[in-house]
């Protein structure tokens, strides 16, 4: 069965008939071809796949996209502006926080939804924040700089 | 004077010139990449260890609707391998299965969900066979053999002595041996495995797009799996996810992903998911060491017997090739002499293994440290004092004829010991406000700039680039540099930004498609840096031959006297000179767009000897060199040991990028840290369960300690501007330099890895009982020194 669901979507109201079986994860990659929101796992294990469901991190491969039936919806694409690159991603770029990048998205959409609730994390917050985030290149320390830096950045009014 | 302007490029900070891609979502994957029509490809795996096939019966999957072909071993009677003497495995097994999860047959659909539907109707007939799980299983007499042509289920046996040992042993005044276990592991990268093949039927054509580390011997396995000309072959290489050894060798999945596309007459993908990615492997082996030193009471030492066992699992692999890298590099980091290896490498009924990052020399590191740390303390020496005493004077050549040439191991040993004030701090340490117990531990390791030797040696140089320079003034760099997240691509910006006094702005690199790139031999061994970075010093130098030779043109000068400043082309100090694009449309008059070539080859002398069979093994331009000290604290209530803080001073000759310098070597230091302490593959009955990141334990962000770096320049006098490798040389110290901190900390040494929480309360329950546990053997040697044994209550 399918059914219509409506959701803003990375700014943008759409309406779509979805499955009622299909993950967002699946939705956002195959159906809208949003490949940006990375597949790492076979569920729930490394956080790859998150993005900000009305501001909070949630794992899209844990999400039934029919359930996003009036809810807000955020991936890496819609960060940024005006073809800048945001707070959190000009950190994760500049501190190094990307080395393969692939775990890069989910990071990057777990800081951002810290930053929205936290605009000025501790290291710990940080460590929280980002605790069921894998990322296999970094060893963590530039992530954390990343975070920290971009927090910099949005206190001086970058857009997380 | 042709004098490139003061360095502009090299030695700083650059953030990765195709980052802005990776953090924005734009940059492309091989599972993102989709295409109308396109098939989804999925794999029948053997539920089997150890089986003759009798039959694989697709029929009924052929005829599911919407399954658009099914390929099985009989569709390929090829093998593949990355070591043109060890090629035993086919892309889909024929006659035999080895090991649980081996492709057997493969399903193009037009959707995932029938893909998976029509895997359900495959009907896979055996004879099962005695399967071998372990070394000793499969070498003891009588078991069934997995491979014809490997009697005793021996993949290779490599057995070299160099010196005597038994002089050695006679001039020590402690000989000490211990057994060391190691447990396999696996890369783990974050990207699953994945390839998209197109094969054009019209024109007998097959692109694949795959998530390698090697374009260039998928190219060589395709042509050879498929029976193509080589020439009707194009591979390339989008963004990949991290590789770490495992996608070095050519996978099944991007050849079984071809044999789908040609069957079915169109573009297959093909994405694994996380468990059989790890079925995949090509991972670490599980290795079993035997190790027995002598040392003088000065702490040099006098002779080295280790013997070393390696579970390769079902097929070759890297597997000769790991198992004498094992052997020749416990040379070409200390002054050595009089050692005797042994070496078996085995086949198991288990996934193959390959070569991880820091390829066969991690586990022995290990053992070595440890043994060291273990003695130093029998002897009351300091463990820092011990590898003072035993380094080497570069230039030399090792007994094993390994040529090092720049050496800065004592100036990372200096600099970590200064840094985490080692002298005060060392078995002083107490405990903590929560009453863990701490301690500090040391160990080095070191690894190679790319093997001297390529594993399919042709005659070509080393490494090509080329540069394309036209009528837009930008200078494109054409390399088969597979950039994997390690920074290749900006690395190759850089040199050419630097030798020709540009900024990176002016400067772009295409990497990663067959059709227009040159070969390269891929992103293994840490060879890029070294060996691709000379070769683009090189391309550049010979187009500002050409630049300078059309300055001098205009300018009515003669080469010589014309200046170079990158953007300004002059000659003498009062000549304004002219732009860098007046220059450009110089040198193009005559020729048109121009093409420049650099190579770069590595010098007879780094071939390594011929002292015995595989003595080749292990020779380089380069030895990186890593010294560190890791600061732990342990709690005896529950066996969990914390890494509180690491200093690691690392080698790297020069660091062409202080930044990804810094993230190679905390990368390295962190994938170290998992081996030492949580990761671990399992198998029951040879059935993968930890095939999912909860299972096999990845440190998380929250388990991940502080690692400050230092950066160490040697400067190698064949390395570009110095350099050398600096992605894999760290990650082996951590290991023993973990298990030292954790003697120093409660006085009960650990021998076997992973040590997990459950290890260490076990090793502490035997100790609170009053016996010695296997791994938990407290060392009966004395190395319980005083302040260990005050500690211990």
């Amino acid at each position: 069965m399918a059914r219509l669901v409506g959701m803003t979507l990375n700014g943008r109201a759409r309406v779509d008939a979805v499955p009622d079986n299909l993950l967002l994860l699946d939705y956002l990659r195959e159906t809208l071809g949003l490949t940006g929101t990375k597949t790492g796992c076979d569920g729930g294990e490394c956080g790859a796949c998150t993005v900000l469901v009305d501001d909070r991190p949630r794992l899209s491969c844990l999400t039934l996209a029919a359930a996003m039936d009036g809810r807000r919806v955020d991936t890496v694409e819609s960060l940024g502006r005006d073809g800048r690159l945001s707070a959190v991603q000009r950190g994760f770029h500049e501190k190094l926080g990307s080395q393969c990048g692939y775990c890069t998205p989910g990071f990057i959409m777990a800081s951002a939804g810290l930053l929205r609730r936290n605009p000025r994390p501790s290291e710990d917050e940080i460590r929280a924040a980002l605790g069921s985030n894998i990322c296999r290149c970094t060893g963590y320390v530039k992530i954390i700089e990343a975070v920290k830096y971009a927090a910099d950045l949005h206190a001086a009014g970058t857009s997380p | 004077m042709n004098e490139i302007a003061p360095a502009r490029n090299i030695g700083g900070y650059v953030p990765m010139i195709d980052g802005p891609e990776k953090v924005s979502g734009r940059a492309k994957y091989t599972a993102d990449l989709l295409a109308p029509g396109m098939l989804a490809g999925r794999i029948y795996r053997s539920p089997y260890s150890h089986a003759e096939i009798i039959e694989v019966d697709v029929s009924q999957a052929l005829r599911l609707p919407g399954v658009k072909a099914v390929v099985t071993g009989a569709d390929c009677k090829e093998t593949f391998g990355v070591l043109p003497i060890a090629r035993s495995e086919h892309p889909l097994a024929r006659d035999k299965v080895r090991y649980r999860g081996e492709p057997v047959a493969a399903v193009a659909a037009i959707d995932d969900a029938t893909a998976r539907q029509a895997l359900a109707l495959i009907r896979l007939g055996v004879r099962e066979l005695p399967a071998f799980y372990t070394s000793g299983a499969a070498i003891a007499p009588g078991a069934t053999q997995l491979h014809a042509h490997r009697p005793n289920n021996i993949e290779r046996d490599v057995l070299f002595e160099l010196g005597s040992v038994d002089e050695g042993f006679r001039a020590a005044d402690l000989v000490r041996e211990a057994s060391y276990d190691c447990a396999e592991v696996c890369q783990n990268q974050m990207e699953m495995h994945a390839a998209v093949a197109d094969y054009d039927v019209e024109r007998d054509r097959m692109t694949v797009h795959a998530s390698t580390q090697v374009p260039y011997y998928v190219h060589l396995m395709l042509a050879r799996i498929l029976g193509m000309d080589i020439s009707r072959i194009r591979v390339v290489k989008p963004h990949v996810g991290g590789g770490f050894g495992c996608r070095t060798e050519t996978l099944n999945v991007e050849l079984i992903a071809a044999l789908l596309a040609r069957r079915a007459g169109g573009c297959v993908r093909m994405v694994t998911n996380r468990e059989e990615t790890f079925i995949t492997h090509r991972g670490r082996p599980q290795t079993d060491i035997r190790l027995k030193l002598g040392m003088r009471r000065d702490g040099r030492i006098t002779a080295v017997e280790c013997e070393c066992y390696q579970r390769g699992g079902a097929h070759s692999g890297y597997g000769v090739v790991t198992i004498l890298y094992a052997g020749s590099m416990l040379y070409a980091i200390y002054d050595l002499h009089n050692v005797k290896y042994v070496g078996k490498r085995v086949l198991t009924n288990t996934p193959p293994c390959g070569a991880f990052r820091g390829h066969g020399t991690v586990d022995i590191r290990f053992a070595f440290e440890s043994l060291l740390d273990e003695m130093a303390h029998e002897l009351g020496l300091d463990p820092i004092a011990v590898r003072r005493a035993n380094y080497l004077a570069a230039p030399t050549f090792t007994d094993n004829d390994l040529m090092v040439n720049s050496y800065g191991l004592p100036q990372c040993v200096d600099w970590v010991e200064r840094a985490s004030g080692w002298k005060a701090r060392k078995g002083r340490l107490g405990k903590d406000g929560q009453g863990r117990r701490r301690g500090l531990g040391f160990a080095c390791s070191h690894y190679i700039s790319g093997a001297s030797k390529p594993v399919n040696w042709t005659g070509e140089p080393h490494a090509t680039v080329k540069i394309k320079l036209d009528f837009d003034g930008s200078i494109v760099v054409l390399s088969g540099a597979a950039d994997i997240g390690q920074g290749s691509t900006t690395i190759l910006a850089q040199t050419v930004g630097e030798v020709l006094g540009l900024e990176l702005a002016r400067v772009r690199v295409v990497t990663g498609d067959s059709e227009v790139v040159p070969k390269d031999n891929g992103s293994y061994s840490s060879r890029v840096t070294f060996m691709v970075g000379n070769a683009a010093i090189d391309a550049a130098q010979n187009l500002k031959r050409v630049l300078v030779a059309a300055a001098a043109r205009r300018l009515d000068a003669r080469p010589e006297e014309v200046e170079c400043l990158g953007e300004i082309y002059r000659a003498g100090a009062q000549d304004k000179g002219l732009t860098f694009s007046e220059v450009v449309t110089e040198a193009l008059k005559d020729t048109g767009t121009l093409t420049v070539t650099g190579n770069y080859s590595t010098i007879p002398e780094s071939h390594g000897g011929k002292k015995y069979r595989g003595a080749a093994i292990g020779g380089t331009m380069g030895y990186s060199y890593s010294a560190q000290v890791v600061e732990v604290s342990v709690d005896e209530d529950t066996g969990v040991v914390s890494v509180d803080k690491v200093w690691v001073a690392h080698d790297c000759g020069k660091a062409l990028n202080r930044l990804t310098v810094e993230g190679q070597v905390q990368g390295s230091v962190w994938m170290g840290m998992g081996q030492a302490m949580s990761e671990e593959t399992a198998y029951h009955d040879g059935l993968l369960i930890t095939g999912n990141m909860l299972d096999y334990r990845v440190p998380t962000i929250e388990d991940s300690p502080p690692i400050e770096v230092a950066i160490v320049e040697s400067n190698d006098p064949h390395g570009p501007f110095g350099a050398k490798e600096a992605g894999e040389g760290s990650l082996a110290a951590f290991l023993p330099a973990l298990t030292n901190a954790v003697a120093d900390a409660i006085g009960v040494r650990f021998n076997e890895l992973p040590v997990t929480p459950d290890r260490v309360f076990a090793a502490l329950e035997k100790r609170r009982r009053g016996r010695n546990g296997r791994n938990g053997r407290r060392s009966e040697s004395g190395s319980a020194s005083r302040s260990e044994s005050s500690r211990v209550a």
